[in-house]
């Protein structure tokens, strides 16, 4: 392991009732880069994330932040607050609350609850929100309810709540899924912009050319199983993986 | 628009109090000071109904603000109002022996000599109002405690709440209990001093009504105002969201339902004098279900709207069950229907949407 390990997956195995959903999976990512994980249906993709984030269970091995802290036997909030943040598949934001106050939940995050009662934002927090909505493009519509954005302005928001609380590790599943070529593109410079010495950047997605225009490194599942890893280009060329995914 | 969950009012949120406080002071007037001859004259019955009217408002507000806002749907409310009114009848059974010196008929089928020593800590009008909540909150708390923390949602809830509710009404009907079995508890003569039978007494339980109706719904609505009540509509829109955000959402589910539990006990508690009895129907599982109509009907996740449809319906039971027993049912069912079919927030929000259609037309 280098000095800048960001996660390290050790060993990990995950079944539900006998279904091997991972297996003896050994994984490292790096602060500073951005890593794809491609794989087809049922790869294991999205239960690495859940194993990360502390939503399921590992069944053996186990995933360490920083080389030091164990993930696997953490809750979701405690996880949460050693600096790990997630998108979800679907796009997942407030939909009664204005975007301003979806941002505001994320920037007090870990607060005590009674002192949310009384409390207002501290200008260090407001100056937060007003750079994360700068950064997602929302700038303008912070007085908007959330459930009337589009689609794609609801993504950027989930990606702005994530950016509120400062992750050092920042999980994307599917980010540009339902989106039109010009929010995919959009969506592409939002990660760029993410992009920071002390953050790594983890992005789960079907889209190719997307994958091709952000990732350093792409790893490749196949059946729970790390097929190949390597730059999009390597990937694209390795004939194991065009046979189980690419090629198809 | 429209499909989007429902909104708190925005427009002077703290007006509405105003009203119920300008009730209580109305009560007084109408009873004891407008001539009998007029038609703003209350008579002791017209207050008596306005104050119990009055309850089961403040009860509909204690269930939308864990339904409307947090999106908890409790069929079993009617526990912790029951809790409250039991409490109550407690202290009003310890006030009419010291008076009387006679055992509650009950106790006396039953054989008993004495006052039970476990009901004389509810001697004390203070200490009992502090305990009916203080045991309404705590038996929402472990039933809280153990259902959020195992993320029991949804219809599942519901169910069990529903059965909650009717455990207790079956151990309620149990006159091994020693709490009355099915008769209830009755027999109350004063409360704090002041005699039951006094139109004074009624009248001004009335108007405590109303002020706690408009206390609890300032605080309430303050909690919903401020950030933390952002965090109970973001446990409604999405729970699993706001957990990957760093939040407990099961302490705050917790903290909204011991709140709403106490809210409830509260109005159990000023119920059961002006009705002078409490028995194992207020926790039958058919008015557990009836609150939650209540809140549908005024509009779920407004507040305001639930303390209206309970106000409405409970005023069109009172007088469509005199004048008609037997349609009251059909029509109750009706108004649901038509309600869910036509406007799924309610009628508030009906309202709303129709004031909204009229300004942007003129």
């Amino acid at each position: 392991m280098k000095t800048n390990t960001a996660i390290y997956v050790n060993g990990l195995s995950v079944s539900f009732g006998g279904f091997a959903a991972i297996t003896n999976l050994t994984l490292e990512i790096r602060y500073g880069e951005t890593r794809a994980i491609i794989g087809p249906n049922g790869a294991g993709k999205t239960t690495l994330m859940d194993v990360i984030t502390g939503k399921t269970r590992p069944t053996q091995g186990e995933v360490f932040l920083d080389k030091s802290i164990d993930l696997s036997v953490l809750d979701e909030a405690t996880i949460v607050r050693q600096g790990i943040g997630r998108k979800f598949q679907k796009p997942s934001v407030f939909d009664a609350l204005l975007v301003q106050h979806n941002l505001e939940l994320a920037v007090r995050k870990g607060q005590a609850y009674a002192a949310m009662l009384g409390s207002r934002l501290s200008g260090e927090q407001r100056a937060r929100i007003d750079d994360v909505l700068e950064t997602i493009g929302l700038a303008d519509n912070r007085g908007r309810l959330a459930g009337t954005l589009s689609h794609g302005q609801k993504q950027w928001l989930e990606i702005g709540m994530l950016l509120a609380t400062n992750p050092r590790v920042l999980l994307l599943d599917e980010p540009v899924a339902g989106m039109t070529d010009q929010e995919t593109e959009r969506t592409a410079e939002l990660i760029d912009r993410l992009v920071a010495p002390e953050r790594a950047i983890v992005v789960v997605e079907h889209d190719m050319n997307f994958v091709g225009r952000i990732a350093d490194l792409v790893s490749v599942l196949h059946e729970g199983q790390l097929l190949g890893e390597g730059s999009m280009d390597k990937v694209r060329n390795d004939p194991r993986v065009i046979q189980v995914y690419l090629g198809r | 628009m429209s499909k989007l969950a429902p909104m708190l009012p925005r427009q002077r949120p703290y007006s509405f109090a105003l009203l119920f406080v300008a009730l209580a002071a109305y009560l007084p007037l109408a009873n004891f000071l407008i001539s009998a001859e007029s038609a703003f004259h209350l008579s002791l019955f017209g207050v008596n109904l306005i104050g119990q009217i009055v309850c089961f408002a403040m009860l509909a507000l204690a269930l939308d603000f864990v339904w409307g806002l947090v999106g908890i749907l409790s069929l079993g409310h009617g526990v912790f109002f029951g809790i409250g009114g039991y409490v109550m009848g407690f202290y009003l059974l310890n006030a009419a022996y010291s008076e009387t010196k006679v055992l509650p008929d009950f106790m006396l089928f039953m054989g008993w000599h004495d006052f039970p020593a476990a009901l004389r800590i509810f001697e004390h009008l203070p200490a009992a109002l502090g305990l009916g909540i203080a045991a309404a909150v705590a038996a929402a708390g472990v039933f809280g405690l153990t259902t959020f923390r195992a993320r029991i949602n949804g219809v599942y809830f519901s169910i069990i709440t529903q059965a909650l509710t009717y455990a207790l009404m079956l151990l309620l009907f149990n006159n091994d209990l020693g709490l009355g079995g099915n008769n209830g508890l009755t027999g109350f003569t004063s409360i704090a001093g002041y005699r039951l039978a006094e139109v004074s007494t009624q009248v001004w339980l009335a108007t405590a009504s109303c002020i706690a109706l408009a206390g609890a719904y300032l605080l309430l609505r303050a909690i919903a105002d401020s950030s933390l009540g952002h965090t109970l509509v973001a446990v409604r829109d999405d729970e699993a969201r706001l957990r990957f955000l760093g939040y407990r959402t099961d302490r705050i589910k917790l903290f909204t339902w011991c709140l709403s539990a106490a809210v409830a006990a509260v109005a159990g508690m000023l119920y059961v004098p002006q009705v002078g009895i409490i028995n194992p129907t207020i926790v039958s599982p058919v008015l557990s279900v009836e609150i939650a109509v209540w809140v549908a009907i005024g509009g779920r996740g407004t507040l305001i709207g639930a303390v209206l449809g309970a106000i409405l319906v409970n005023s069109l039971k009172f007088w469509l069950s005199a004048k008609a027993p037997s349609v009251w049912p059909f029509i109750l069912a009706g108004i649901t229907l038509l309600i869910t079919l036509f406007l799924s927030n309610g009628l508030w929000s009906g309202a709303t949407l129709l004031l909204r259609a009229r300004k942007t037309s003129s």
